[in-house]
C-alpha cells in the first residue's frame, strides 16, 4: 500500500476525511489529560471562575505542596510501590514457569492443565464464597499477602507467554541444548529467558499496571488504614470528598480551603497516574507485539 | 538392594515422559496449586447459597435450606431493577462501545504516514493506564455542577448547569462514553494487528482492477476483520451479566441508585456490608450460572452462523 499515491480525487477526499477524523479523536483524547495538568498548576480561583480552558492560569504549585505533604498519600504511595514490586516479581516467576511447561509439546498433561486453568475464566466461586474461603480457610483477611497472592497468575497472560515460547523461539535451539545434556530448567534459564525480554517487559507492564490501579482487593480484604494502597487513599479523597481536613492549614479562610481542594483534586490525579504513564513509553515498542501474540491464540 | 535395581524399579513405576520431564512438573506445580487454592477452593464455598450460613457452624456445618434464597431473590422487589440495569448497561455498551474500536482500527489502517499512525496510537492508548479511581475522579471533576468544565461550557451558552453524576438518566451514557474514551485505543490494537496481517497481494490485485480506497476498505479490510470481531462479540455477550463492579461502584451515589444498582454492587452491599452471606451467594451464583450458559449459547450460535467460535 505504501507505494500507491492518492491519484484519483475520490481517494484524495477519502484521505482528507480519515486524517481529519483521527486528528479530532486525538485531540479529544488529549484534551482532558492536558486540562488536568493545567488545572493542577493553576490558581484555584481561576478554575472556580471557569476561566481555565487549556493553558494554566496564574501558575502556582500550592496544590502539589499540599498533596506531597499529605501523610496518607505518602503511605499509600509507599504501599503501592511495595505491592507492585513484590506482586509483579511473583507474577513473572509464576507465569514463566507455568507457561514454559505448557509450551512444551512433549509435556504430558498440558491439555488437561490448560483446560483446568481456562475453565476458571468461564466460571468462578463468586464474590461471597471466595471471600469466606479466603478469610476462613486461607487466612487472607487483613493479611498483606492478599494484595499479591490472589492475583499471582493471570490465565490470559499465561496463554500469551506460552504462545510466545512456542512461536517466537525456534524449538531447534532447545533441542540443541538437550543434546548438550541441559535439563529443562537450565534450558529455560539459559536459552529461553534471554530471548524473552520483549514478552517479559510486556508482562511486567500488564501485571504492574494492574497492581498499581487495583482497589477492589484492598476494599474487601484490607482493614488497617496504614496498609491501604494509593488507590484506596485517593478514592477517599477524590470520590468520597474527604479533602477538607487535608486542605486545612493555618490562617486560611473556609473559602480559600474550598478552592484549594479543587486544585488538589487535579494534583492528586497527576501524582497518582504519572508513574504508569511514564513507564508505558519504555515498553511501548514491545506492547503491540504482546497483544498480537495474545490474539493469535486466545 | 543395589542402586541399579532401585532405578530399575522406578523405571517400571513411572512413565517415561515423567522421568524425562519431571522438572517441568516441578515448574508448573506452584501454578497448579495457585489455581486449586485460589480459583477452585472458593467453589467449595458455593454450597452456602443452598444453606443458612452461620459463622459458628462454618461453610460445611451450616444447615441446608435448598432453594430458599433463590426464591427470595426472584420475589425480591429489586429483582427486575437489577436485571434491567445490568443488562441495560451491557447492551448499551455492546451497541455503542463495541463497534468504535473496529471503526477506529479501520481508519488507522488507512493512514500511510508512519509518525501520524504512531502518534494516534500512542495518544489513544494513554487513558487506558489510568486507574478506575482516577477515571471516576476525573468524571466528577469535569462534570461537577459548580466548577466542572462541561457545565462551564453550558453556562457559556447561557444554559443551566446539569447535575450529571446524580441524574439517573445520565448514568449509562456517562459509563459507556467514559469507557470509550478510556479504552478505545487499547481495544483497537487487536484489530489493527489483524489488518496489518492482511496479504498485500489482495490490495494490489484490487488496485489493478481499479478499486478505489473506499472499495478496498469495504471488500478487503472489513471482511478480514469479521472473524476477530465475532470472537470479541462472543466475549462481550458472554460477560453481559458480569458488568464490572469497580467503576459502577465508584460512580454510584444515593441519587443515581435507581439506575446504578447492578447485580455485582448488590451482592457486595447485601453480602459484605449487610452480612447476608447465603442470600448474596445465591444472587452471585444465579449470576454466574446465567453467564456460563450465555457464553455457551453465544459460542454455539457463532459457530453455526459463521464457523468462528472460541472452542
Amino acid at each position: 500500500m505504501e507505494h500507491t499515491k492518492a491519484t484519483s480525487v475520490g481517494d484524495r477526499i477519502y484521505d482528507a476525511v480519515i486524517y481529519t477524523i483521527l486528528s479530532v479523536v486525538m485531540l479529544g483524547t488529549l484534551y482532558p489529560l492536558l486540562y488536568i495538568v493545567s488545572a493542577s498548576i493553576s490558581d484555584p480561583l481561576a478554575i472556580a471562575r471557569g476561566e481555565l480552558w487549556l493553558w494554566p492560569k496564574d501558575i502556582t504549585f500550592g496544590a502539589y505542596e499540599r498533596v506531597l505533604q499529605n501523610p496518607d498519600i505518602l503511605t499509600g504511595y509507599r504501599n503501592s510501590i511495595i505491592y507492585l514490586v513484590v506482586g509483579t516479581s511473583i507474577n513473572l516467576v509464576m507465569t514463566t514457569m507455568g507457561a514454559y511447561a505448557l509450551s512444551r509439546k512433549d509435556f504430558r498433561g498440558r491439555y488437561v492443565l490448560t483446560l483446568l486453568f481456562t475453565f476458571t475464566m468461564l466460571f468462578n466461586g463468586g464474590l461471597i464464597p471466595t471471600y469466606l474461603v479466603y478469610k476462613n480457610m486461607l487466612g487472607l483477611y487483613n493479611n498483606l499477602w492478599v494484595m499479591v497472592i490472589p492475583a499471582a497468575v493471570s490465565i490470559w497472560n499465561l496463554i500469551i507467554m506460552r504462545t510466545y515460547f512456542q512461536t517466537s523461539i525456534p524449538y531447534e535451539l532447545q533441542e540443541a541444548a538437550f543434546m548438550d545434556g541441559c535439563s529443562n530448567v537450565r534450558t529455560l534459564v539459559t536459552i529461553i529467558l534471554p530471548l524473552s525480554k520483549p514478552i517479559l517487559a510486556v508482562m511486567a507492564m500488564y501485571y504492574g499496571v494492574a497492581h498499581w490501579n487495583s482497589y477492589f482487593t484492598a476494599l474487601i480484604y484490607l482493614n488497617d488504614s496504614w496498609r491501604q494502597p494509593l488507590q484506596m487513599v485517593i478514592r477517599s479523597l477524590l470520590i468520597q470528598e474527604d479533602m477538607g481536613a487535608m486542605a486545612g492549614g493555618s490562617g486560611e479562610s473556609i473559602v480559600e480551603q474550598l478552592l484549594l481542594v479543587e486544585s488538589m483534586r487535579y494534583a492528586i490525579i497527576v501524582v497518582s497516574s504519572l508513574p504508569m504513564l511514564l513507564v508505558y513509553p519504555l515498553v511501548q515498542k514491545h506492547f503491540v507485539k504482546g497483544v498480537m501474540i495474545g490474539a493469535v491464540k486466545g | 538392594m543395589t542402586s541399579s535395581q532401585e532405578t530399575g524399579q522406578q523405571r517400571r513405576l513411572l512413565p517415561r515422559s515423567f522421568r524425562k520431564n519431571w522438572d517441568l512438573y516441578l515448574l508448573i506445580l506452584p501454578v497448579v496449586l495457585y489455581f486449586l487454592l485460589i480459583k477452585y477452593l472458593p467453589m467449595y464455598g458455593i454450597q452456602i447459597a443452598f444453606k443458612d450460613f452461620s459463622a459458628a457452624k462454618g461453610i460445611w456445618g451450616s444447615d441446608w435450606v435448598g432453594f430458599k434464597h433463590f426464591i427470595r431473590f426472584f420475589n425480591n422487589y429489586q429483582f427486575w431493577t437489577l436485571i434491567k440495569n445490568t443488562i441495560g448497561i451491557s447492551l448499551y455498551q455492546i451497541a455503542v462501545a463495541f463497534p468504535i474500536p473496529i471503526l477506529f482500527a479501520l481508519l488507522v489502517n488507512e493512514v500511510q504516514s508512519k509518525w501520524f499512525k504512531k502518534s494516534v496510537q500512542s495518544i489513544t492508548f494513554m487513558p487506558h493506564f489510568l486507574s478506575t479511581v482516577v477515571l471516576v475522579g476525573m468524571l466528577m471533576a469535569f462534570l461537577s455542577p459548580s466548577t466542572g468544565l462541561f457545565n462551564n461550557v453550558i453556562r457559556l451558552f447561557g444554559g443551566d448547569p446539569i447535575y450529571f453524576m446524580t441524574e439517573p438518566g445520565m448514568f449509562k451514557s456517562i459509563y459507556v462514553f467514559s469507557d470509550i474514551w478510556q479504552n478505545m485505543g487499547f481495544a483497537s490494537v487487536l484489530y489493527i494487528a489483524v489488518l496489518a496481517g492482511i496479504d498485500k497481494s489482495l490490495y494490489e490485485a484490487a488496485m489493478i482492477d481499479g478499486a478505489t480506497k473506499l472499495q478496498r476498505l469495504i471488500h478487503i479490510a472489513i471482511p478480514c476483520l469479521i472473524p476477530t470481531a465475532i470472537i470479541m462479540l462472543i466475549f462481550q455477550f458472554g460477560s453481559m451479566m458480569d458488568i464490572g463492579f469497580e467503576k459502577i461502584y465508584l460512580m454510584q451515589n444515593d441519587l443515581n441508585r435507581s439506575a446504578s444498582t447492578v447485580i455485582s454492587t448488590y451482592v457486595y452491599e447485601i453480602g459484605l456490608l449487610g452480612s447476608q452471606f447465603s442470600f448474596s451467594a445465591a444472587v452471585g451464583l444465579f449470576n454466574s450460572v446465567i453467564n456460563f450458559v450465555l457464553i455457551i449459547i453465544v459460542n454455539a450460535a457463532a459457530k453455526r452462523i459463521s464457523g468462528t467460535s472460541l472452542w
